[in-house]
């Protein structure tokens, strides 16, 4: 029995966010009427001329340094060229030997485990027009996301498990949204990826020949196409057999891998200098002005929130997982909350409210302010933790101001010792037998009388300080 | 002399999508071979300290700001197409 091991590479394309496309003036925007953003630049007619957008090499750059890339130089644009109707120009604008960034890695973490992934290459090109292909034999094409500006990034062959290759995405999408450059929302189209596996025996240098896996539609399909992939070739060689060089897509339905094609040779795309621009020239201040843009990523603010707030590595990690959700939490921190009250809530009570109504934390009616003074009422006793979730889900279907809320529901806690103390002797008077039955052990008696306390005061009293005053007053008879 | 040969102009006219009779490329493949040998002839000049060009213009970083303007209407966008259903363009499937 040979054992194999498996390697992996992930090529990723993700959408940048600009307000026009990479190379013609008209409006990068998901979701509209199709043809609605087009213009001729992007229909490529003859004789029209592509002029490079500003940003979307800014956002390139800024991508390509938060993982790690060196940033090029001296680089340019080249066209490859193939023939498919969901380019209209019969060549892409890419980018083939100087691309903007080389030399990237992230480091990801797998079952404890940390584990630094290379980043071979981030190169900007454009994106090309969506294709809907009928049964009648014919397909309908939208060129609105023809144009968009695109960065292609393609990993080193590090990934040993699809394990890895589940963590290196997450991670990835993870620092892009971050840096503000894109959505890397898979569901739009906006973050999209191919895997190439093979495997080899143990031991072996070269690697076998790879498959390449399409139609991955979201990350846990990537980790299942691969999976299945793995024992696919695992099981060829076994048998005798050989791997060809193929595409294949992952059928969601049958969790399996379905030829699409077999490779013939390598693609010739005879790329060359696209002669419609000139080149791009990146000196070292654009570079810093790029690089003094980047927000503090995840691994850092994951860090931080460890060292310098005493934050659990989970709670770190689960507040870190987007931005919006970080950056919430730091303005409720500044704000005054105490941060493993704010944590607390945000993973759970808010967390909640965001996956039971399908929203984001940006579109919360609760402002970090808000949850700050929510969190500090509880703290000076203003309301119990009982109370504070009527006052949370005000707080997050209407907004508002905590105390206001607290007021116009009559929710003060009462925390006024004499005043309770006074009721509970009252309730004690008028149990004689619960309290029999307490001094005999019978601990269910004691919840009895912190009811009667609580239905007294209409919810309102402090419940440690019922508790102890009972005792208290039972230890007295 | 870099000579091409009939399965290189075979190759080329394949991916160019240009279905050619054998008479043409016979007629192709001495013409091909013709043009490359005449720019063999840049071969003689000595570049060892000349950076590649990339561009015949000695022009660098000419960029528009990321604004919005100047596309057309759907309308519009579908003039030229040959075929169109639903606003969009229709052409033979061609999967792979």
């Amino acid at each position: 029995m040979t054992n194999f091991e498996t390697v992996i590479g992930l090529e990723v394309h993700v959408e940048l966010k600009t307000n026009s496309k990479i190379f013609s003036p008209s409006p990068n925007a998901f979701g509209s009427e199709p043809n609605a953003n087009v213009n001729p630049i992007d229909l490529g007619y003859p004789g029209v001329l592509p002029v490079l957008n500003e940003e979307a090499v800014n956002y390139a750059m800024k991508a390509a340094m938060a993982i790690n890339c060196e940033i090029a130089t001296d680089t340019k644009f080249d066209r490859k060229n193939y023939f498919y109707p969901d380019n209209p120009k019969a060549y892409q604008i890419s980018q083939f030997d100087q691309p903007i960034g080389e030399n990237g890695w992230i480091e990801i973490e797998v079952n404890g485990e940390k584990k630094k992934i290379g980043i071979t290459r981030l190169h900007l090109e454009e994106d090309a027009g969506k294709l809907t292909h009928n049964d009648d034999g014919y397909s309908l094409v939208d060129y609105n996301r023809q144009g968009t500006p695109l960065v292609e990034i393609v990993s080193e062959p590090d990934i040993r498990t699809p394990e890895e290759a589940y963590a290196y995405l997450e991670k990835l999408k993870n620092i892009i949204q971050y840096t503000g450059v894109s959505d890397c929302k898979m569901e739009e189209g906006s973050l999209r990826c191919d895997a190439n596996i093979s495997i080899r025996p143990v031991g072996q240098k070269e690697f076998g020949t790879k498959t390449e896996l399409k139609n991955l539609n979201s990350f846990s399909f990537v980790q299942k196409g691969l999976e299945f992939e793995e024992k696919r070739q695992r099981e060829v060689l076994l048998n005798g057999g050989e791997i060809l060089q193929e595409t294949r897509r992952y059928d969601e339905q049958t969790k399996e891998t379905i030829l699409m094609r077999v490779k013939e040779g390598s693609d010739d795309y005879r790329y060359f200098p696209e002669p419609d621009l000139v080149p791009l020239y990146i000196d070292d201040a654009w570079k810093e002005r790029i690089r003094a843009e980047i927000p503090e990523l995840p691994d850092a603010r994951r860090e931080r929130y460890v060292k310098e707030l005493d934050l659990p590595s989970y709670d770190a990690g689960v507040l870190t997982s987007t931005i919006e959700m970080s950056d919430f939490f730091e303005a409720s921190i500044a704000a005054g909350a105490d941060p493993k009250q704010a944590s607390n809530w945000l993973m759970g009570e808010v967390s909640a409210y965001m996956n039971k109504h399908q929203i984001e934390i940006t579109d919360l009616k609760m402002t970090p302010e808000a949850l700050a003074k929510m969190i500090q009422l509880i703290a000076d006793g203003t309301i119990s933790s009982k109370m504070a979730k009527k006052v949370f889900a005000e707080l997050v279907d209407k907004g508002g101001d905590p105390e206001k809320i607290v007021k116009e529901k009559g929710l003060v806690q009462i925390s006024d010792e004499g005043q309770l103390r006074e009721i509970i002797v009252g309730i004690l008077d008028a149990n004689e037998q619960s309290i029999i039955d307490f001094k005999n052990g019978k601990d269910k008696a004691l919840g009895f009388l912190v009811g009667q306390t609580m239905k007294a005061t209409k919810g309102q009293a402090n419940p440690p300080m019922v508790n102890k005053i009972i005792k208290e007053e039972i230890d007295k008879r | 002399m870099a000579d091409i040969s009939k399965e290189q102009v075979k190759h080329v006219a394949n991916l160019a999508r240009l279905a050619l009779t054998d008479e043409e490329v016979e007629k192709m493949t001495k013409q091909l071979g013709d043009i490359i040998n005449y720019a063999e002839l840049l071969n003689e000049l000595d570049t060892e300290n000349v950076k590649p060009t990339t561009h015949v213009l000695d022009l660098k970083n000419v960029m528009r700001k990321d604004e919005p303007r100047d596309w057309i209407s759907k309308e519009d966008a579908l003039k030229n197409a040959p075929d169109q259903k639903d606003g969009q363009f229709r052409v033979p499937s061609i999967l792979d």
